[in-house]
């Protein structure tokens, strides 16, 4: 479909919101929601609060994580002559506990089981695989269906009763048999023990044997088999933490370059490293920062330089930084300023004395490709989340909200007022809800799906099927 | 195999129900019970009979690869054993879909496992069913939707392709073909590493045509962890080329690997140079590999450098004899001197553990020229590990320069080594007296290290004196109890008069160290009246040592004195007024011993005088390493 018309506002519909999937009125009923893990939404607890989501690389799965270390990953519906539209609901597929509270006794303090990334491995065979961190361990998953069960033993009946030994003439081999259909979730390794400070992002590379794992001050490099082991390859930390002068917000490898990774730091850059060129890459091989603007200095520029995500294009040939007010894109080739970039709210540019307040300027916003690199989209405040088209240069504010957006309505596009007066529809900058916001979200691999996390809440839209 | 299953079956339930208890444990629960009845699979399909084996476990099992890995593992290592329980090679391929099944799963030691067990009952095939069964089995797992099955496969075609029709070997060429160009990297590492292998089964035509281009397109893959797969496929290839074909087939590939982007190939070349060298044979050694390996011992990254390093050696001693000197002098040893100063310790290290072998290569006259004040110095290195893989060389050079020499020149440093402040490196060096001992000889060794060891029964450190006479006992093994009664054995007695109690009891455990080795005669006579008087020492501890060394010692004595000198003072200990003297001479007069106690008694002996700790608090420590333990207390 042509790009243009996937920025058209109007034909982005609202799916059914998967997770805490009330909105979806009568119609929850006929799905296979487990109740006791969704929970109503007017009772959330803070366990509730989606930390990360991320889909697989066919698109046919989507994992989010959350604040109390659980897993959930729906699947999508598979398109049925009955009911054609179903396609592209997502459904529960798996729920587990991925990560408990710990409390480190050495250092006295709590470890949180909050997800802070989750990322799938590429399809291996029949199971899927995902890792998934909190701030201090990794964990592999494997996701794999059973649907048949052994049955009949020796030394028991059919009811379970053991039998008398004596009765036992011949000899019985267990004969699998059909039934119910059942997911199991079972950590396969755990990396623990390499980060002295918090992950906050995990990365596989492309020859798929191999993960880096991201904290404040270092990069880890391990061997998806090898649990024991892992190498240092990033340390920025200084002899004297006095000397400290930024931190690693993200990491990611490149998707086909096996040897090239990039990390973002909180001055707002980032740097490429070559693996080939030593084992230890401390040294970078190129550089991305643009030049500070001495005209709009402020006290505040450096927090909001601060890099929040970064993201490598499908192609390899870009990468995506959000800063607290803009999302740039930067030409791999290119190391003095971004080809393009984008203002995501720019109206609270006036404002980020309040926000410094109430610590909104501290929030990490993350950012995604779609499929084909032509659009890239972010989250903001009030639930408003913004997409961008790289091409027309055409952009649009939606909502993710339960009371604005019925089950396969068309979204509206959202206003923010700035300055003048308000027009109907327009939102002010003032009445904003700065408790909304929308940090985590994903885009399907190939089409036009989006996942987005508004607190406890995820939802599901897709480009309406004409 | 028949026959047995219809005895079990006549027998009755006495042997059929282990069989039913192994046979529903094959789902129980518990791993261990699961595992335990797949270790035991052979004896429930001997129960079961091949045909029912046939027809009923092995589907069963087919579809068991839901299992914990340590189980899949298990079983299929044992179904690679397992031709005979279905009926003998005629029915061997009845084993094909459970392994095939297995060489799919994610776990890459399992699908290894199934692999390897499946090129073995490959060989059990008939030539026909080779074709009909096992071939059609490889071509599956080869365009396989999923990657692992698809590296299963690149293990299979090397043991079907010398047994099948020119056809079939066709088919399995261009499949092969297909799996180096596939998509995912994990299939092209894994048609990388079998490269090597496959070329050794082929035709030398079809290595020429095919397997040099794939050669040549893996060694230029884009991903790295390709590209260095190649360089061990390059030593097979290069073995199984005509000499003339190396130069245009080979060399090019090798050359560009040695100096890739990457350092972790030119690693792997490093750390492959040996094999590559005998591959290529002395004429390109001389002209292209020298050049390289001097590149590869001063290359950027550390890691190259000290695989490089590692290689030194061999690399020296495969050149060709005409020619070895000249190259070792002028340019293998002006790099292997860099090294010696090498920023990184790694790199250090590992030349430190071959650069002794130069000598014997190098001769006298070179070894004390340019080699010795290279050892010297890294004797001297601040890393450890360096000094210890020099040490633990010294014989070589002993051989080419003689025990005077090495003495004058290497000795002061090793006897400064033996005397550091760092407790650890002094632990060190008396784990290497009794080699040095072994390499030096026995009168060099009174000469020079004597005092050395006997020094260290008194050092302050628990672990030390605990180190010594273990070392003791080694040096007398060594040398014998001759040599032991005339210079340790009166040193090691002279002690248990002396005033520190720790003292004494180092006299208890080194006799508890020395009497097997010294034999009855020195025990009787010299070590045991010494025993029997310290039961009078004032001290606690040294008493129910002296229990414990009493029982420890017994079976060396005859039963004369047992009864005569032993028993008696066995039993004035047992009516000893400290409970744990008590405790442990009755230990000794019953024989009974256990370790545990041991253990206590380490605990004990290292802590200082027993009565000063509470129980409480040493049985609480009691859990700790005793070594650890003391360093604590003495730092």
């Amino acid at each position: 479909p042509p790009i243009l018309s996937r920025l058209n506002p109007s034909r982005w519909s609202c799916g059914p919101p998967a997770a805490e999937g009330n909105v979806q009125d009568e119609e929850s009923d006929t799905r296979k929601i487990n109740n006791s893990f969704l929970r109503d939404h007017n009772y959330a607890t803070e366990a509730d609060i989606i930390s990360t989501v991320e889909f697989n690389p066919s698109g046919e799965l989507l994992a989010t994580g959350d604040k109390g270390g659980r897993v959930v990953v729906f699947q999508r519906e598979q398109e049925t002559k009955s009911e054609p539209q179903r396609r592209g609901e997502y459904n529960v597929y798996s729920t587990f506990q991925s990560h408990d509270p710990e409390f480190d006794y050495l250092k006295s303090l709590e470890i949180e089981e909050k997800i802070n990334k989750i990322r799938w491995l590429p399809q291996q065979n029949a199971a899927y695989f995902l890792l998934s961190t909190n701030d201090k361990t990794v964990k592999l998953w494997k996701i794999s269906e059973r649907d048949r069960r052994p049955e009949g033993y020796n030394l028991k009946d059919e009811d379970g009763r053991i039998r008398d030994p004596s009765t036992i003439t011949s000899l019985r081999v267990p004969v699998l048999q059909n039934t119910d259909l059942m997911v199991e979730a079972t950590a396969r390794r755990v990396f623990s023990n390499a980060h002295t400070y918090h992950i906050n992002s995990i990365s596989v590379n492309s020859d798929l044997q191999t993960y880096i794992s991201t904290d404040d001050l270092r990069v880890n490099l391990w061997n998806l088999e090898i649990t024991d082991q892992s190498f240092n390859i990033v340390d920025i930390k200084p002899c004297n933490m006095e000397d400290l002068t930024e931190v690693i917000t993200a990491a990611e490898f490149h998707p086909q370059q096996c040897n090239t990774l990039a990390y973002s730091s909180s001055r707002g850059s980032v740097r490429l490293c070559d693996m080939r060129k030593q084992a230890l890459c401390d040294t970078h091989c190129k550089f991305f920062e643009e030049p500070e603007d001495p005209s709009t200095r402020s006290f505040f520029s450096e927090i909001i330089s601060s890099i929040s995500d970064i993201k490598f294009s499908h192609s390899g040939r870009f990468l995506m930084t959000r800063d607290y007010l803009t999302v740039k894109v930067w030409d791999l080739n290119m190391e003095t300023r971004p080809v393009q970039t984008y203002q995501v709210h720019d109206y609270l540019r006036g404002k980020l004395c309040s926000l410094y307040e109430n610590d909104c300027i501290f929030d990490k916003f993350e950012c995604v490709w779609n499929g084909s690199d032509s659009v890239i989209m972010t989250g903001s405040y009030n639930n408003f989340f913004r997409m961008f088209d790289r091409n027309t240069k055409k952009d649009v504010t939606l909502e993710a909200s339960r009371e604005n957006s019925k089950p396969r309505a068309i979204l509206k596009p959202r206003k923010v007022c700035v300055g003048g007066k308000r027009r109907k529809d327009e939102v002010t900058v003032d009445s904003l809800d700065f408790s909304k916001k929308i940090l985590h979200s994903a885009w399907h691999p190939q089409e036009n799906i989006i996942a987005v996390a508004a607190s406890n809440n995820l939802y599901i839209f897709q480009d309406k099927v004409t | 195999m028949q026959h047995k299953s219809k005895m079990a079956g006549a027998d009755g339930d006495d042997s059929l129900y282990p069989i039913a208890v192994l046979i529903d444990e094959l789902r129980n629960e518990d791993v261990q019970l699961r595992l335990n009845s797949i270790k035991k699979l052979s004896t429930i399909a001997l129960a079961l009979g091949v045909e029912r084996t046939r027809t009923e476990l092995l589907p069963f099992l087919t579809d068991t690869i839901y299992d914990e890995d340590e189980v899949l593992l298990a079983l299929a290592e044992q179904l690679g054993n397992f031709t005979m329980l279905v009926g003998g090679p005629e029915y061997v391929h009845c084993l094909l879909p459970p392994l095939e099944s297995l060489a799919t799963v994610e776990e890459t030691v399992v699908r290894d496992k199934a692999v390897e067990s499946l090129r073995k009952i490959s060989q059990e095939h008939s030539p026909v069913d080779l074709e009909v069964h096992f071939e059609p089995l490889v071509k599956r797992l080869a365009s396989g939707d999923w990657f692992t099955s698809r590296t299963s496969a690149c293990g299979l075609f090397s043991v079907c392709y010398p047994r099948v029709s020119s056809t079939v070997k066709a088919e399995i060429r261009q499949h092969f073909r297909t799996l180096c160009s596939d998509d995912t990297p994990m299939v092209r590492r894994a048609a990388a590493s079998k490269l090597g292998e496959f070329a050794k089964v082929l035709e030398l035509d079809y290595v020429k045509s095919d397997i040099i281009s794939l050669f040549t397109a893996l060694a230029s893959d884009e991903q790295d962890s390709v590209r260095l797969l190649a360089v061990e496929a390059c030593v097979s290839i290069a073995t199984l080329l005509p000499q003339e074909d190396l130069e245009t087939l080979v060399m090019p590939t090798l050359r560009q690997a040695a100096e890739d982007k990457s350092w972790r190939v030119r690693y792997m070349v490093a750390d492959k140079f040996s094999e590559l060298q005998k591959a290529v044979g002395p004429e390109i050694t001389k002209n292209d590999l020298v050049p390289a390996f001097q590149n590869l011992l001063k290359d950027c990254e550390a890691e190259v450098r000290a695989a490089a390093a590692n290689k030194v050696k061999e690399f020296c001693e495969n050149l060709p004899e005409d020619s070895r000197e000249t190259i070792i002098m002028t340019h293998i040893l002006p790099c292997v001197k860099e090294l010696v100063s090498d920023t990184n310790q790694h790199v250090k290290s590992a030349l430190a553990s071959v650069i002794m072998g130069l000598s014997t290569i190098l001769g006298k006259d070179n070894t004390v020229e340019h080699l010795l004040p290279l050892f010297l110095a890294q004797l001297k290195d601040e890393c450890p590990e360096v000094r210890l893989n020099i040490i633990s060389n010294l014989d070589c050079v002993n051989e080419v320069i003689g025990i005077r020499q090495l003495s004058q020149s290497l000795l002061p440093a090793i006897v400064e080594l033996a005397e550091d402040a760092k407790w650890r490196v002094r632990l060190a060096i008396i784990e290497y007296m009794p080699l040095l001992a072994g390499q030096l000889g026995v009168e060099f060794f009174d000469e020079k290290l004597n005092t050395l060891c006997m020094a260290w029964l008194i050092d302050h450190v628990y672990a030390i004196r605990e180190a010594a006479t273990c070392n003791l006992m080694k040096l007398v093994e060594k040398f014998g109890a001759e040599w032991a009664q005339n210079t340790i054995v009166p040193k090691v007695l002279g002690m248990a008069n002396d005033p520190n109690y720790l003292h004494r009891m180092t006299t208890l455990f080194c006799i508890n160290a020395l009497s097997e080795v010294c034999g009855q005669d020195i025990t009787t006579k010299q070590m045991l009246p010494v025993v029997l008087k310290m039961s009078n020492d004032q001290v606690a501890n040294v008493r129910f040592n002296v229990a414990k060394s009493l029982q420890k010692i017994g079976p060396v004595l005859d039963s004369n004195a047992l009864q005569t000198e032993v028993k008696p003072v066995l039993e004035k200990l047992d009516t000893d007024t400290d409970m744990d003297v008590k405790y442990f001479a009755q230990e000794a007069i019953s024989g009974k011993y256990t370790t545990l106690s041991i253990f206590f008694l380490y605990e004990v002996a290292s802590l200082g005088p027993r009565s000063k700790w509470p129980i409480l608090y040493v049985s609480e420590r009691s859990t700790m390493c005793p070594a650890e333990c003391v360093s604590q207390c003495e730092r």
